[in-house]
């Protein structure tokens, strides 16, 4: 790793502008001490900008692109503040030699935070060209403007390059530079083509799965064949009789590596082990009384609460974890997919017991995270196939792997009671959730009298982040819960949100969508239903309504309308599409996505046993974006997922009377009343 | 079997020395550095590893070189000249029908195949035609309207 001083001298002349963030925008990006660093960076570097003397615009930031589109969205941010094309603009991300410090690309953060931080270097590095411009050509600082990639001032025009020929300006600002308001924007909130998208539809993008270095290898890791079981004994003399094949083991770390990746799995498959097994806890069926028997701080459960249930699912990033390690000198450069470059590099040093100034790791682009590519497992095992053997190793898991040695999106017990006034005011509100989370817990609603608790249970697999974390799930049963309280005081479910919700921005996106969808003048006919859902998290609000038809059991979800407000709108077409896509993805969740586990394994691992959205799948999906040039914009990665399963749920109770508490909620279909399909 | 010496891909001959049991998707990743050809599931499920067989789109990851010496090998590298686009690659940007792009190049070479078995497909015979592929960012509708615009003007693919 380079230091920030070296960095910049090799960044050679021109403009150089460092951003320390401010207490505002950027509790996430502060740094704290790294060890080994020779001069460490300043606590709160979270982005910085240069221009070269050959014009060149480039900008840094330790955020990654996943599919979200933030390499054009923060190149967007760049080219609106320094009046340059986006065309003149680099970005480089998640690069822990190159970038500053960041500690993920989670939270729908990325917007909030480092977009405004983005905007602020690239607003002072454009004063710095005004003053550089009013210095040589000695003329009023006034007279300067910046626009379209030239300063110019009275008949004199300068490019970018041509300016900073000879300079060697290196400025650190603090204090919050003016920025461009919404309402004036011209390359921000416009629908700026996704900048790397030539690369990814010629196929010449390489992913982390698509690294390739002299002389590597492609490395095998035995895995148990089933979760905390450990290797009794280990007969490895088949394989290792195989032409061009190492077998790695130290203590129960057992991998191999060989010259291309059929023999590496010839070998793995060679290897002969016997395993000591543990006795599951429980399993698929059972987990949901388990969730409250686990519960650390007791099981509240009370017959006047409605209990809801929520499955294991799995991300199914369509680009599994891939890593390719290399040592020289001591020193390790790992390429790999994550959404935490500086979080793998600090698991690898703790991992290898070296300084972190001696781990570099790449983020190239990767194909998708949804939550799931936090850790570094293929990044340390790479390294250490690696480092056992000398030569550059790949380590690509397959589809069965990351079906079972990542992580999943929690199960969850969820529990909901109300009191509902006869004019439909909600008096009182409990929510009870075991084990999915707190994300979204808090009813966006306006009710007198809360009680809104999130409960950790013991969780029989391991379990982190997803794409709204338990947003999803929560919504699904106070949207769901909603619905039968509508029902219950015998109101439209439009009109008994609308009673209850006086958020403004609330009422905004419910109103927008059900126009949008012509709500109220929907017409029921046999096998189908209408629902509606609404919501709110990570500053973005949310309504969805859904169209079912329900043939033999089978759901058809025929139309969704999604409105989404997340403020001042940074690319419409990008964030129209993030919308579309999570309701895609959404659908998978709210109907047939579920894992299947028992005996400490995974059931359906493979995509044929888990299914996942198809194209047969969808519905017509209308989207309507509100734009609030008057709101800072928020992310909207995550949130627009949260809305379809309720409004699916709610449409198949109207289409069949059936009230179907647990996600997903139809993997064989609806069941008749009295059957048990579900 | 004998082993894999020549494969005709991308227009050109090119010279390797494979086991003909090799899956056609490591060796056009492995072998090749044709990279663009992508794995998803390894056992058809996913099609992000579709490459065009003599013009017809065909699951990498199920097909042993050996059984493909002699064909006609496409893959995304190879679809438009240098420097140039497909109308199909066209089009995925046009509509912005991608966000991580993982299954891009398996979705263009498949709706490539798909319009040149069907020249003005109907969405239903779009969606019928793409339903083995996987997009997880679900821009299912956007490519659905990508092949479209394609068939369109005149199904040049």
């Amino acid at each position: 790793m380079i230091t920030r001083r070296d960095f910049i001298a090799a960044l050679g002349g021109g403009i150089v502008v460092v951003l320390i963030a401010d207490d505002s925008d950027a509790q996430e990006a502060g740094g704290g001490a790294r060890r080994g660093t020779r001069e460490p960076m300043p606590q709160n570097v979270s982005a910085w900008l240069h221009i070269g003397e050959d014009g060149v615009v480039t900008a840094f930031t330790g955020k990654v692109e996943v599919g979200q589109n933030s390499r054009t969205s923060l190149t967007q941010a760049v080219a609106e503040e320094l009046r340059t094309p986006v065309a003149s603009i680099r970005m480089i991300m998640g690069d822990t030699s190159q970038t500053p410090f960041d500690m993920g690309t989670f939270g729908s953060m990325t917007t909030p935070q480092m977009w405004p931080q983005m905007r602020k270097a690239a607003a002072s590095a454009r004063e710095m060209l005004v003053d550089l411009a009013s210095q040589k050509w000695m003329v009023e600082r006034a007279s300067v403007a910046v626009a379209n990639g030239k300063v110019t001032s009275g008949g004199r025009s300068a490019g970018f390059g041509e300016l900073t020929k000879g300079e060697k300006l290196t400025q650190t600002i603090t204090a919050s530079a003016a920025l461009t308001p919404a309402t004036e924007w011209r390359v921000a909130g416009t629908s700026v083509p996704k900048v790397d998208g030539r690369a990814i539809v010629t196929g010449s993008h390489k992913y982390a799965y698509d690294i390739r270095r002299p002389g590597m290898q492609f490395g095998r890791v035995l895995y148990p064949p089933s979760y905390g079981a450990t290797l009794a004994s280990l007969d490895s003399s088949a394989a290792e009789a195989m032409p061009g094949v190492k077998v790695v083991r130290e203590g129960d770390f057992v991998g191999v590596t060989a010259p291309d990746s059929l023999t590496a799995d010839k070998a793995l498959a060679a290897l002969k082990a016997d395993w000591k097994q543990l006795t599951a806890e429980t399993n698929s069926r059972d987990m949901f009384p388990y969730f409250k028997k686990t519960s650390r701080d007791g099981d509240a459960s009370r017959p006047e609460l409605t209990s809801y249930t929520i499955a294991y699912i799995a991300h199914v990033p369509l680009e599994p974890r891939a890593a390719v390690a290399e040592w020289n000198d001591g020193k390790l450069t790992v390429w790999t997919g994550t959404q935490r470059p500086f979080g793998v590099r600090s698991e690898l040093a703790t991992s290898f017991q070296i300084p972190e100034d001696r781990v570099h790791v790449i983020m190239p682009d990767t194909g998708s995270g949804y939550g799931g590519k936090h850790t570094g497992e293929a990044a340390y095992e790479a390294a250490r196939l690696a480092k056992a053997t000398g030569k550059p190793v790949k380590r690509n898991w397959t589809r069965e792997e990351e079906m079972t040695w990542a992580y999943f999106r929690p199960g969850g017990v969820i529990d909901a009671g109300a009191k509902v006034d006869p004019d439909g005011t909600i008096t009182a509100w409990e929510f009870h959730n075991y084990n999915s989370g707190p994300s979204g817990l808090q009813s966006p609603y306006s009710i007198a009298s809360k009680t809104e608790k999130s409960h950790n249970s013991k969780s029989p697999l391991r379990q982190s982040s997803y794409r709204g974390l338990a947003a999803t799930a929560n919504h699904f049963v106070r949207e769901s819960y909603m619905d039968e309280l509508a029902h219950a005081a015998k109101m439209d479910p439009l009109e008994f949100r609308l009673k209850n919700a006086k958020n403004e921005r609330l009422r905004n996106v419910i109103e927008a969508a059900a126009a949008k969808f012509d709500w109220k003048s929907r017409k029921k006919t046999p096998g189908n239903g209408f629902g509606i859902s609404a919501g709110f998290e990570k500053g973005g609000y949310v309504a969805c309504c859904a169209e079912v038809r329900v043939t033999n059991g089978a759901v058809k979800v025929v139309r969704v309308v999604e409105a989404f407000e997340c403020g001042a709108i940074v690319n419409p077409e990008h964030l129209r599409n993030q919308v579309e896509g999570a309701v895609a993805m959404g659908l998978g969740g709210a109907l047939f996505e579920q894992i299947d586990f028992a005996d400490n394994r995974i059931l359906n691992l493979k995509l044929s046993r888990y299914r996942v959205p198809r194209f047969a799948d969808m519905p017509v999906i209308e989207s309507v974006l509100l734009d609030r040039k008057d709101i800072v914009s928020a992310g909207a990665g995550e949130t627009p997922i949260v809305g379809i399963a309720p409004a699916v749920g709610n449409a198949i109770f109207d289409a069949t009377g059936q009230r179907i508490r647990c996600l997903p909620m139809a993997p064989k279909g609806v069941p008749a009343s009295g059957s048990d399909l579900v | 079997m004998a082993r894999i010496t020549e494969l005709d891909v991308n227009g050109s001959r090119r010279r390797l020395d494979v086991e003909p049991d090799r899956t056609l998707l490591s060796v056009l990743r492995d072998d090749l550095d044709l990279t663009g050809t992508k794995y998803g599931c390894g056992e058809g499920q996913c099609a992000a590893c579709t490459v065009l067989i003599d013009g017809v789109a065909t699951r990498s990851c199920l097909t042993k070189v050996g059984s493909v010496s002699g064909k006609r090998i496409v893959t995304i590298e190879g679809l438009a000249p240098e420097g140039k686009l497909h109308p199909m690659q066209e089009a995925f940007l046009e509509a912005d029908a991608l966000q991580c792009g993982w299954c891009t190049p398996g979705m263009i070479l498949g709706a490539v195949s798909l319009l040149q078995k069907n020249t003005h497909p109907t969405d239903a015979e779009i969606v019928s035609g793409m339903n083995g592929h996987i997009c997880r960012c679900g821009t299912y509708p956007r490519i659905v309207a990508a092949i479209r615009s394609v068939a369109g003007k005149g199904g040049r693919a």
